[in-house]
């Protein structure tokens, strides 16, 4: 599903910070057009 | 879902087309999280940001979501995500976000 898509990535830096998700996603084969950590609260 | 990250995802959703365009959360909590998800569905519910009125119909899932941990190298998640996971309501977040993807995504 994620593979050859692009990918937006909504972190939070009290739950999973946009990095984090970033690698993941990485490996799942898709590519990430944006990340970022906010505050969700 | 600040204003800036609404105009962001817009943007990206008119370059690269809207059915190529996923969104993933990492919010800490149930409702955040779901409400992220509502806006780049069904459009700003608070009516404030870029977004409002704008369904964009994205897919939107949590990184916690089994659709997606699936399709994660197990070693990578494990070293990113796990801990959180540990820590987090999963089964409360998935809900609020499943239910908002199944209401208002199109793709």
């Amino acid at each position: 599903m994620l593979e050859g898509k692009k990918v937006a990535i909504l972190g939070d830096r009290d739950g999973v910070p946009g990095p984090a998700i970033e690698e993941c996603i990485k490996s799942a084969g898709a590519e990430v057009v944006f990340t970022t950590t906010e505050c969700f609260v | 879902m600040d204003l800036e990250n609404q105009q962001r995802v817009k943007d990206l959703a008119e370059k690269h087309g809207k059915d190529n365009l996923v969104v993933i959360l990492g919010g800490a909590e149930a409702e955040a999280s779901g409400l992220a998800c509502e806006t780049v569905t069904n459009g700003d519910p608070t009516f404030a940001g870029p977004l409002a009125g704008v369904q964009l119909g994205l897919a939107c899932y949590h990184i916690l979501e089994p659709e997606i941990k699936d399709e994660v190298d197990p070693e990578v998640y494990d070293e990113q995500v796990s801990m959180m996971e540990m820590v987090l309501d999963v089964d409360e977040i998935i809900d609020e976000v499943s239910t908002y993807r199944e209401k208002y995504s199109q793709f």
